[in-house]
């Protein structure tokens, strides 16, 4: 494969053009009368190149890409499933590619239909009373729904109530979420089986009015579930505060038991993990919340409603205001209606099955060679702690960086930090059994090229277009654009 | 086998503390957590004057694996900080025993009975 590692301002020839215009027919304005405030002073750097040459260059920057397409991706918490092509054929439709938001509500009527119908879907799977589509991405989810509990204890005059419990082994949104959200985070010990230790947790409520909820994730990031879930929920209940969902594990549950029968009063579900919307580089992601029956009128605007069998759109004085432009992602919502009604309900019912299936069979075939630092099964993921023989320095760095020579995308690693070499492995319910039999067996080839060949490991990736990165440069170095590349070599050479 | 100085007090934060004078220390991280953090890309550092209490965190360290807060091993009045690791973090990595944090005058130097010495801190890390 040849090397390409051009940007595409490396290109530019001066000006090279690479599209025709017809002369303006707009006489009445003339750029040149704007107010001098509005026009910038310099002209902005543009690469200035052909249509083939822009072609070409995106085309191979793509080969040096790896997604789901191109084989096994195993990356722990991110439920990377296949994405069936049919969602995109859906999205592509005219119908509902050319709407606008703010076309007459009679027109869109279809439009709203998908949103009212998937918010009913996903409360029926989740177990709550009402959803909001309007969320942008898991994240964003998590805030609106820490906006929701902290509105409904203000609206009860608990101004005070401010503190929520996160258990160590949480996603860093976690905590995340609650500063943003003006709140503070108390953080509770997770015992030796990897669970809420729940004498922790009563010694963290004890005697405080302030608590305002607890953030869980179940099955939680070690892919383990909370067998003690009902007693958590019972206990933060009597403390007067909610439970919150974190709904990044949704996928292990699917069909077997519902997040909303657990004791939880809201939680956010990412479309792009669970229900098969496009994944990674940032988006265009989404984060539908559901709640309780206690908690819907403090959902955000604008809310989707129906009578009879007409849809319209409400704004609810008692929201938490308005957070996205209008109803969210909504061409990802679509993709996540159209993959939910393809499989049908008894079919979305196995997801969680195989799903954790996969991952069983996943654990029980490495943990002769790998570390496994929780006994008993997992659900849908599961974690090791690097290889058992830990002789010749390998770490887990070195096992993901290999599995790259061998075609597979590395596993999520060093996440959850209760192990200094977490390797985190999700399978997900799409492989299939040769699949999951040739990453076993590559795996164990790892294990032994740690003994016989550490070098092997040391340098790896050597077959991908991309060597090993240095991580420590590019932390250090926060080079984002064109602009700070120029600065960054200017310096260099200085 | 990671290093541990002979001398020093050490939390079980993988901190240490070094007496420089009756109620004057300066406070790391100890040479097993700088390892197990791999290498360090950035250091969050409190400001002279600010208050250091037990237990709570007072900066943080930021490898390419993980961002870990660093948690004050004795209360105090931080009268110096080693600005010198915001500049140069790798310093963490290649001397964690030089690379002093910052420097504290102690509200209470019996607190100092609380960390462990260095024998009792090789056990701590050997579990």
């Amino acid at each position: 494969m040849i090397r390409y590692n051009k940007l595409i301002f490396e290109l530019s020839t001066e000006d090279r053009v690479g599209y025709s215009l017809p002369n303006s027919k707009f006489s009445d304005y003339n750029i040149n009368d704007l107010k001098t405030d509005y026009l910038r002073t310099e002209e902005p750097d543009l690469p200035e190149v052909s249509e083939l040459e822009v072609l070409r260059h995106f085309t191979n920057i793509s080969n040096k890409n790896f997604g789901v397409e191109n084989g096994f991706y195993p990356l722990g918490s991110c439920t990377m499933k296949y994405n069936p092509k049919i969602n995109e054929e859906i999205v592509n439709f005219n119908n509902f590619k050319r709407l606008h938001p703010l076309q007459p509500v009679s027109t869109t009527q279809g439009a709203f239909k998908v949103y009212y119908d998937l918010q009913k879907i996903l409360a029926e799977i989740s177990g709550f009373h009402e959803f909001s589509l309007n969320p942008y991405a898991g994240a964003h989810g998590e805030l609106i729904g820490l906006m929701i509990i902290k509105k409904y204890h203000e609206s009860r005059g608990d101004f005070h109530k401010n503190k929520i419990i996160i258990p160590d082994s949480a996603h860093g949104t976690n905590p995340a979420s609650v500063v943003v959200c003006g709140m503070e985070v108390i953080e509770i010990e997770s015992n030796k089986r990897g669970r809420v230790d729940i004498d922790s947790l009563k010694e963290a409520i004890s005697g405080r009015d302030d608590i305002a909820g607890m953030m869980l994730t179940n099955p939680n990031t070690l892919g383990i579930f909370e067998e003690n879930i009902c007693e958590i929920a019972k206990l933060i209940h009597k403390a007067g505060g909610k439970m919150y969902n974190d709904g990044a594990n949704l996928n292990a549950l699917l069909g077997k038991v519902r997040p909303g029968d657990m004791g939880f009063d809201v939680m956010h579900i990412n479309l792009h993990k669970t229900f098969s919307t496009p994944h990674g580089g940032g988006g265009p992601g989404s984060g539908p919340v559901g709640v309780t029956e206690e908690l819907a009128k403090f959902l955000p605007n604008p809310q989707v409603k129906k009578m009879d069998d007409y849809y319209y759109v409400e704004n609810n004085g008692d929201a938490i205001g308005q957070i996205s432009a209008f109803y969210g992602n909504y061409l990802v919502s679509l993709r996540a209606l159209v993959y939910l009604l393809t499989l049908g309900k008894e079919n979305i019912k196995l997801i969680g099955r195989y799903a954790t299936l996969n991952a069983n069979y996943v654990r029980n075939a490495l943990k002769s060679t790998y570390e496994l630092p929780i006994q008993g099964n997992c659900m849908h993921e599961t974690v090791f702690n690097g290889l058992i023989n830990k002789e010749n320095d390998i770490k887990t760095l070195d096992i993901a960086k290999r599995l790259l020579d061998y075609g597979m995308h590395a596993p999520t690693i060093y996440f959850p930090l209760l192990f200094p070499q977490a390797i985190m492995i999700e399978p997900t319910e799409t492989e299939s059994l040769q699949t999951l039999d040739e990453f076993i067996e590559i795996m164990h080839k790892i294990a032994i090229e740690a003994k016989e060949n550490p070098d092997k490991l040391k340098d790896a990736p050597t077959k991908t277009p991309i060597r090993r990165t240095d991580e420590v440069f590019a932390a250090k170095q926060m080079i984002f654009s064109y602009k700070d590349y120029l600065e960054y070599i200017e310096k260099r050479d200085e | 086998m990671s290093k541990i100085l002979e001398g020093l007090y050490y939390s079980e934060d993988h901190e240490w503390v070094k007496v420089l004078e009756d109620d004057v220390v300066l406070v790391g991280i100890s040479d097993f957590a700088q390892a197990e953090l791999g290498d360090v890309v950035f250091v969050d550092l409190p400001e002279e004057g600010d208050e250091l209490i037990k237990g709570e965190e007072f900066g943080a360290v930021e490898s390419v694996k993980a961002a870990s807060d660093l948690i004050a091993p004795i209360s105090g009045e931080i009268i110096e900080v080693n600005e010198e690791l915001v500049s140069e973090p790798e310093k963490v990595n290649q001397e964690p025993y030089e690379a002093w944090f910052v420097k504290v005058k102690m509200n209470n130097s019996k607190e100092l009975k609380d960390l462990m010495d260095h024998k009792a801190y090789k056990e701590e890390i050997s579990e």
